[in-house]
């Protein structure tokens, strides 16, 4: 792929858009061309930065109660006590406060997460420490991160460690280990488990619905895992497997 | 659909709209009149409503054609729309190079004031995507215009955006020499 053609579609890529082949495409072209991954990075760094914008403007709450006496259809109700329907909506409102809260929390989490991940893939030095052998990434992230974690054995295996570096979550150090699996990587990333940050991931492997990466993450010890990918779930869902019995 | 729909369907949007409506129009008593205003035209037109398609999608469209149409929107119409649109597209592809800038991203102030000073054209389609999380073919519905024009949009609002953010921080352009 040239670099006029896939300029265009940078954006396109980082908003999930593009089909898995012309993805796929324009991945190798990122991977050859330090400008465009360069572009990914910065542009991917804005993106983050805009969801300052959501919920930034609040509501009055005299105008939310405008609408939905406006919105509400008329009901020909008789409410013998008073104050149930006041109760029922107060609940429901407890609900949905709690609800919208947790979500938006999880899906930044994610998106934070799978930032991350592009960023990586897109730098021209997708690792900074470069080694299969995990006798020589281990040790390497001595002193960087305040805490130590288990690297399986990938021999024998489909995986290969292609190495590692820093990331920050939340602005916490933690490591991000790069593994390919045939034409695909998976971001392994690893933080010290924050109060909160239950809440702030899904229980269980998913799809993140905006970058289509498929995603698992679990705690063990006081060690947040996540995994990150454009691989089948089946090949995160093995990487995961082997990194939660080296970790048990 | 019924009004019973539209209820349960409708207010769980009025956070994200009202946000949006503050950011199109920049003032609160603008932005709670468009609301209402949104939601008294959706409301009316709900039979209009297509089941099976995105019903953020089409309130989203209803709030900004009603913004296009109101005092602050027309007078916001005449500052930008003069804009050759066909510039759009004519960004050359090496013409910034992001490998030597720091974006100052981390202050939000900073993040917010960028996407208040855009033109409207290309707030409202950087809203859509990376605020509302839209997908282009929803914004192409809310905007009337075809996924390439949303695309280039979205490429230079966000283009516009990185500069602005330079452009603060130093203080100048950091491409005049």
């Amino acid at each position: 792929m040239q670099c006029d053609s896939a300029f265009e579609m940078l954006d396109a890529y980082l908003d999930g858009e593009l089909s898995l082949d012309t993805s796929a495409a324009l991945q190798g072209h990122l991977n050859a061309c330090a400008w465009c991954s360069a572009h990914v990075a910065d542009t991917a760094r804005l993106q983050r930065a805009l969801r300052s914008a959501r919920g930034h403007f609040v509501p009055r709450a005299e105008f939310r109660q405008r609408i939905q006496k406006q919105v509400a259809p008329s009901r020909r109700r008789v409410w013998i006590l008073p104050w149930v329907p006041m109760a029922a909506a107060m609940a429901a409102m407890a609900v949905f406060v709690f609800l919208s809260i947790g979500h938006r929390q999880t899906s930044d989490a994610i998106a934070e997460i799978a930032d991350l991940h592009v960023n990586a893939l897109a730098s021209a030095n997708q690792v900074d420490v470069v080694s299969t052998d995990r006798h020589t990434v281990k040790p390497w992230f001595q002193g960087r991160i305040p805490f130590t974690f288990n690297l399986p054995e990938f021999s024998g295996t489909d995986f290969t460690l292609v190495g590692g570096r820093m990331a920050y979550f939340h602005q916490q150090p933690g490591a991000q280990l790069i593994v390919s699996i045939h034409q695909h990587k998976i971001s392994v990333l690893i933080f010290q488990e924050s109060a909160g940050m239950e809440r702030e991931f899904p229980r269980s492997a998913g799809v993140d619905r905006r970058t289509s990466f498929g995603m698992e993450t679990w705690q063990s010890e006081k060690l947040r895992f996540v995994l990150v990918s454009d691989a089948d779930p089946s090949g995160i869902d093995n990487l995961a497997r082997l990194f939660k019995e080296a970790n048990q | 659909m019924d009004a019973e729909f539209f209820e349960g369907a409708a207010l769980p949007l009025f956070d994200q709209l009202y946000n949006l409506a503050h950011w199109l129009t920049g003032d609160r008593t603008d932005a709670e009149d468009l609301v209402q205003e949104t939601y008294a035209k959706a409301l009316k037109g709900i039979e209009s409503f297509q089941e099976g398609t995105n019903f953020r999608a089409w309130m989203c469209r209803i709030l900004r054609n009603t913004f296009l149409t109101s005092r602050s929107g027309l007078k916001v119409q005449k500052t930008v729309f003069l804009d050759d649109e066909e510039s759009d597209a004519a960004v050359p592809a090496h013409s910034i190079t992001p490998e030597f800038i720091a974006l100052q991203v981390e202050n939000s102030q900073l993040v917010i004031n960028a996407i208040a000073a855009l033109p409207i054209i290309y707030r409202e389609v950087v809203l859509l995507c990376d605020v509302d999380e839209l997908s282009y073919k929803e914004i192409a519905q809310v905007l009337a215009v075809p996924i390439g024009t949303v695309m280039s949009r979205l490429s230079r609002a966000r283009n516009l955006l990185k500069q602005a953010l330079i452009v603060q921080t130093t203080g100048r352009s950091p491409y005049a020499v």
